[in-house]
């Protein structure tokens, strides 16, 4: 009753090519926009958004890169870890060796280097492809952490590769409380999920789309294999890679190459399949989910239901939960929650006269 | 020229232990084509549920700890076990994603890796546990006199048992009606159910075995490093022998095994020193990925052509 377009006509090509062409949408992203913006640094505190907030947001932007590169353009990746630590490294290596390097900057620079190792590990996708292209991927994963540990000059020589974030600042404006990261960091990742969201709907995107579908189908009508998929390998590290350098500099503030480790990825992997394979809403939903769950098993675990579960079992919980969610997902929704939100809008439209 | 021997030899044995893990990989796609990523957590969780039975058996049963009555019980329950989870996972897991793209399986059986660890630690704990073959991983004399070599008695014990297993699954499948009807099965599916081989009982076979191998690996492993969780990260080892040695072929997963084993020893001796060692974590990786950009269907993999 409430959710249909019905009487929404589009008389411009602009109308009909925005990104949410019903209006309930459009209100409902504007509401979205303005609780995010206004009424969220109104009420949450300093640990829902260090600790919650802030790593939702980076996750999501590292999920849409991975979700670029494996939901659209169907090349499976284990190693977007190492190229959020490629990342990571590299804007810190710019804010450290240029003097007056605006953070801005060295965040784009920081993920173009991710996007070049990117390039250069998608390098084998146009001979290999499906579990060789993964299995490839790990050579990323394992070879760059190494590279990082090993050579000091990345992390400035300090013992065991840990680096510590400088102070972000901005036209001379220090982003330097929780309250003001987690601002930053929404802006950046909103700008990029546009650009996200821009890209898949238009050419670039149904290239992807073609090459995942049917690779050898997408060439024959004239889709350049080569191309499209070392752009889908540059863009998801870039976008993996500016993820890595707002999970050092917005997050954790220190961190080590170890800490991008195989684990990392695959949680990044576990957002994408619960979020949703090929949906960038669902990269938000899935890094949301993913985050929070641990918190929320934190708290049940605590509580008077806790106490019947045995403590052996209570520690491997979230492995067996995470494991079972993920065959759970994949078994009866594999479009992942992006797919139950899209189902319920559909129900809505004929609300409450279903025939 | 000794010392590049004893390298060669160890890495070559290590190789062996590889070539054991992958060959669970091997079965499994060769016959349902799932890449079953899972099959480190089966080799933990075998070597978890041995030594956890070992551990409780005298007390239910009364016999003499550490006797060889216990060890065989033990075994045989771990083997149970397997059987059941391989089975469990077959019917739960993959069979509801029948006819999904092969990467969906793939993310599933990631799923799945999680599942088992969590489950065999919540079961047996989170403790390192030693495991005792009765086999003592020290030279051997007699090579030591004649060739001057350090060769581990362990190792070659090890090669001995995957020799053996290697053998009875090749015979297996050469000579038994089962083992017909499983190379038809990975020829093709469905040319197979058309002459009547009942695919369901043959995928939970197929499962059941490659259980079995995960124990043999899990005991060897597990008796050499210790029944931790790092073992699980034996699969991440055994995946560039599969990529080496090509997905469907089991001669290709032994060869490739002591590919990976001896040359990934070898790089981190005499490679390794000049780029500040360490160099085992993802020599085995590149080494595959290069060989990838020349043979992408690996030594023995079958030749992929796509059509449209």
């Amino acid at each position: 009753m409430f959710y249909r377009e019905a009487g929404q006509f589009k008389a411009s090509y602009q109308e009909d090519q925005q990104i949410f062409p019903i209006r309930q949408d459009r209100i409902g992203f504007w509401v979205a926009m303005a609780f995010l913006f206004l009424a969220v640094p109104m009420i949450a505190n300093q640990y829902w958004l260090q600790a919650i907030l802030t790593p939702v947001l980076i996750f999501s932007l590292a999920a849409l890169g991975l979700n670029i590169l494996t939901g659209y353009a169907g090349q499976l990746s284990l190693g977007s870890a190492a190229f959020m630590a490629v990342g990571a490294f590299g804007t810190y290596n710019f804010m450290l060796r240029i003097d007056g390097m605006p953070f801005l900057v060295a965040l784009v620079l920081g993920g173009l280097c991710a996007a070049a190792v990117g390039i250069l590990f998608g390098l084998p996708s146009l001979r290999i492809k499906g579990f060789y292209l993964a299995v490839a991927t790990l050579a990323a994963q394992f070879f760059i952490v190494w590279v990082l540990v090993k050579f000091g000059w990345f992390s400035n020589y300090s013992t065991s590769g840990v680096i510590t974030a400088q102070q972000v600042e901005i036209f001379g404006f220090a982003f330097d409380t929780p309250l003001l990261k987690y601002l930053l960091t929404l802006v950046i990742v909103c700008v990029f999920a546009l650009f996200a969201k821009n890209m898949v709907r238009s050419a670039t995107g149904r290239k992807w789309m073609a090459v995942r579908d049917m690779d050898v189908a997408a060439e024959v009508i004239g889709i350049r294999l080569m191309g499209t998929k070392l752009q889908a390998f540059a863009i998801s590290s870039f976008y993996c890679g500016v993820a890595g350098a707002l999970y050092a500099y917005m997050y954790l503030g220190t961190v080590e190459p170890e800490g991008f480790n195989l684990d990392l990825s695959f949680r990044i992997l576990f957002m994408i399949i619960i979020g949703g394979v090929g949906s960038i809403l669902g990269s938000f939903i899935g890094a949301a989910f993913i985050v929070l769950l641990p918190v929320f098993l934190n708290v049940v675990m605590h509580t008077s239901i806790g106490a019947f579960v045995p403590p052996n079992i209570a520690a491997n919980l979230e492995l067996i939960i995470f494991g079972g969610l993920i065959v759970f997902f994949l078994i009866v929704e594999p479009h992942g929650l992006a797919r139950l939100w899209q189902l319920a809008k559909e129900k809505l439209r004929i609300w409450p006269f279903p025939h | 020229m000794t010392f590049f021997f004893e390298v060669l030899i160890g890495g070559l044995l290590s190789g062996v232990l590889y070539a054991l893990v992958a060959l669970g990989f091997v079965l499994i796609f060769k016959a349902s084509g799932v890449f079953n990523f899972a099959q480190g957590a089966m080799v933990f969780f075998a070597a978890l549920t041995f030594v956890g039975f070992t551990e409780v058996l005298p007390g239910w049963t009364g016999l003499a700890e550490g006797g060889r009555a216990v060890f065989w019980l033990a075994f045989l329950l771990a083997l149970g076990s397997m059987i059941v989870l391989g089975i469990a996972t077959e019917k739960v897991v993959l069979r509801p994603l029948v006819n999904q793209p092969a990467i969906t399986l793939f993310m599933a059986t990631i799923g799945l890796t999680f599942l088992v660890e969590g489950i065999a630690q919540g079961i047996w704990g989170t403790s390192v546990r030693g495991l005792d073959l009765g086999i003592q991983d020290e030279p051997i004399m007699w090579v030591l006199d004649r060739a001057d070599m350090i060769v581990s008695k362990f190792d070659v014990f090890a090669a001995a048992v995957a020799l053996v297993l290697f053998i009875v699954l090749a015979l297996l499948f050469q000579y038994t009606r089962v083992g017909r009807a499983l190379r038809a099965v990975a020829d093709d599916h469905q040319a197979a159910l058309s002459v009547g081989i009942p695919l369901k009982h043959i995928w939970a076979i197929v499962w059941g075995v490659a259980g079995f191998v995960a124990l043999v690996a899990g005991l060897i492993w597990g008796a050499r490093n210790g029944v931790q969780f790092a073992l699980t990260f034996t699969a991440l080892k055994a995946l560039p022998v599969l990529i080496l040695g090509g997905f469907t072929s089991v001669p290709g997963a032994i060869l490739g095994g002591l590919i990976i084993g001896a040359s990934e020893k070898l790089a981190e001796v005499y490679v390794g020193p000049f780029v500040g060692g360490g160099i085992e974590s993802w020599f085995p990786y590149i080494l595959a990925l290069l060989f990838l950009l020349v043979r992408p269907e690996g030594l023995f993999g079958e030749k992929h052509i796509d059509r449209v």
